[in-house]
């Protein structure tokens, strides 16, 4: 799937975007994945309740499964208008 | 309904009255419209969004109005990119055949787009750059709907 960040989280982690082969069965199991992956993804991830998230381009939870999802993004509060 | 998320500037004399011009039966048209806010020493605002899922969320926002209230029409118009102080960020227009029914969706589209549209604002001063932190408020707004 793909995994996207956007304002700071792309800031910390990065990069826009990446591919993942996983077998994640709900968002925070991803997020536990990218955690390890390096010290910036642990950065980026350090606090879940700074962050939102959307599984094919939708607002959800941190516990939402991820069956079948193609996109997963992670972002800080939105501060459109 | 329109949704329009592009980088260019926009003419908002120019979006009023085509908005207008294409309604029909309809009593009352409000817009809104959003600037960037020169606090002194700001540069310039960057907007970044999430193509796809911004044009999604509008449209969202904007059938959850429609079945509100009495509407006619609806447009929402932002942009992304840079921007310079009193730059136009974004414009809502709600047209219905009373005036309580537009004023209201107005509200509610700005509400709702502030904190559930994928925009994130940066602000950029000779001090630096900084993203803007979404406000408690802007989230209370919601449960007033």
């Amino acid at each position: 799937m793909d995994v996207l960040y956007f304002a700071w989280v792309r800031e910390r982690v990065g990069r826009p975007k990446d591919r993942v082969e996983t077998q994640a069965r709900t968002v925070m199991d991803l997020v536990e994945e990218l955690r390890a992956r390096e010290e910036r993804y642990a950065a980026a991830f350090a606090d879940l309740a700074a962050l939102r998230v959307a599984v094919d381009q939708e607002l959800t939870d941190f516990d939402a499964p991820l069956d079948g999802a193609r996109e997963v993004a992670f972002f800080p509060p939105m501060t459109g208008g | 309904m329109e949704i329009r998320v592009q980088e260019a500037a926009f003419d908002l004399g120019g979006e009023t009255a085509a908005f207008a011009a294409r309604q029909d039966g309809m009593g009352a048209i409000v817009t809104f419209t959003g600037v960037v806010r020169d606090s002194g020493d700001l540069d310039a605002m960057e907007i970044e969004h999430y193509p796809g899922m911004t044009e999604k969320a509008l449209r969202d926002i904007a059938e959850d109005a429609r079945s509100r209230w009495n509407l006619g029409d609806i447009l929402i118009l932002h942009r992304y990119g840079r921007m310079a102080p009193q730059e136009m960020i974004m414009m809502v227009a709600t047209a219905a055949p009373h005036r309580a029914d537009a004023f209201q969706a107005a509200e509610f589209l700005m509400d709702f787009l502030k904190s559930r549209a994928p925009f994130w604002k940066k602000e950029i001063t000779r001090a630096g750059a900084a993203w803007v932190a979404a406000k408690d408020a802007d989230e209370s707004a919601l449960t007033r709907w």
